[in-house]
């Protein structure tokens, strides 16, 4: 195959990655890593570059709608962006020491957890009371539009919130993936944010949090230009048009079929991983 | 809280929203053009040969350092402007962050400013160091 072709597919490839993810909700960057080292047999250190990559550009293009919206919480973002790159820079830093299946055993189990997740319904948890000392002294409680109107909320354990987000950067450092399910897992149930807070938030700092292990994986040789630019424009495509169709579309039946196909994705990975194919 | 703010505190929060916003979309749009400029460019004079991305290399190029990437622009080196577009998208992030840096110290928020240099820190330690 020429690298002309080769980039054809991988575009083609990206953008039905980074369509189906922002339909579902799920992110695109989870399944990038599969389709180019299971699909195109790229080595998982270039998958993880471009991948990552590929993570910033949309987190970047969906967080400019987000923000102006008033949804994003900036104060609870930066707090727990220092957990985040921390994180980051730590599963960067043990990437280089860890064998490529050992990671794809890892990227497994991710993905079954993310499947998991992608099949359980999403309810707020909004908290009244008392305010939450330490989220009262970082001044983390906010508003929320709704359509009746500005909503106010509590943040709540912050420092189980800010613990989860360290393995979040680290689980994005080591496999090249937003890992957008465990931060909105910390803020929605651990912060009890309400759920559209969560997501856009957790979009917000995946940008940041990418950014963090990119220049580390810049330096060591894991971007590729020839296979990070078809896929971050592809994902990014995807993403853009995904977004579009998303107001009508029943997106609960999606997230559904797309959270097995993951799950059979991550088996595979598995498999690939233990016996060392990959 | 928030119904304790006054309202011009809260027009500046949405100032700021409004920034940031614009802010990544025109880093994600340059980057992409650049890098897609680039890419045209390099496919342009490459596109038939065989790529072998299933073998790691990982030797050092200079694709793989900022310095590298603009010696190489310079040279209008078509991989180099590639990388110079995906140097410009992992910039964007880092760019947000010293935003937001600026607007909590206009605002004399000390807290979130010491907040954001860590990240900031930690952001240029990995891009700059590593």
């Amino acid at each position: 195959m020429t690298l002309l072709q080769l980039d054809g597919l991988l575009f083609l490839g990206a953008f039905a990655a980074g369509l189906i993810g922002a339909l579902t909700g799920l992110g695109g960057g989870a399944i990038i890593v599969p389709l180019l080292t299971l699909g195109f047999g790229v080595d998982i250190r270039y998958a993880i570059g471009a991948s990552l990559v590929s993570v910033i550009a949309t987190s970047s293009g969906a967080a400019a709608a987000y923000v102006k919206e008033g949804y994003t919480n900036l104060r609870v973002g930066m707090l727990l962006e220092v957990a985040t790159t921390i994180g980051a820079l730590s599963g960067a830093f043990v990437a280089a020491y860890v064998a490529p299946n050992v990671i794809a055993i890892i990227f497994g189990l991710v993905l079954l957890h993310a499947a998991w997740e992608g099949t359980r319904r999403h309810l707020d948890h909004i908290v009244h009371g008392a305010p939450d000392r330490l989220a009262m002294v970082l001044r983390l409680d906010s508003t929320y539009p709704t359509p009746e109107g500005p909503e106010a909320y509590q943040v709540r354990h912050v420092p189980l919130g800010f613990g989860l987000m360290y393995v979040a950067g680290v689980l994005s450092g080591l496999l090249g993936i937003g890992s957008g399910v465990v931060k909105v897992l910390a803020m929605d149930r651990a912060m009890r944010l309400p759920f559209k807070v969560s997501t856009t938030t957790s979009n917000f700092m995946i940008g940041v949090t990418a950014a963090a292990s990119a220049g580390l994986y810049l330096h060591r040789g894991y971007i590729e230009p020839g296979l990070a630019l078809p896929t971050m424009l592809g994902v990014l495509c995807g993403a853009l048009t995904g977004a579009r169709a998303l107001p009508g579309l029943k997106t609960r039946k999606l997230r559904l079929i797309f959270s097995v196909v993951v799950a059979a994705i991550a088996f595979e990975m598995l498999y690939n991983g233990f016996s060392g194919k990959i | 809280m928030a119904a304790g703010h006054a309202s011009g505190h809260a027009a500046d929060e949405e100032r700021v929203e409004q920034m940031v916003g614009n802010l990544l979309r025109a880093g994600v749009l340059i980057a992409a053009i650049v890098a897609f400029g680039g890419g045209v460019a390099f496919l342009a004079r490459h596109g038939s040969s065989t790529p072998a991305y299933h073998v790691f290399r990982g030797e050092s190029t200079m694709l793989n350092t900022l310095g590298g990437v603009l010696h190489g622009v310079a040279a209008l080196n078509t991989a180099a402007l590639v990388q110079f577009g995906i140097v410009l998208l992992i910039a964007t992030p880092v760019a947000r962050v010293l935003l937001t840096l600026i607007a909590f110290a206009l605002r004399r928020d000390w807290m979130y400013v010491v907040i954001s240099a860590i990240v900031l820190g930690a952001l240029m330690f990995s891009l700059l160091g590593g």
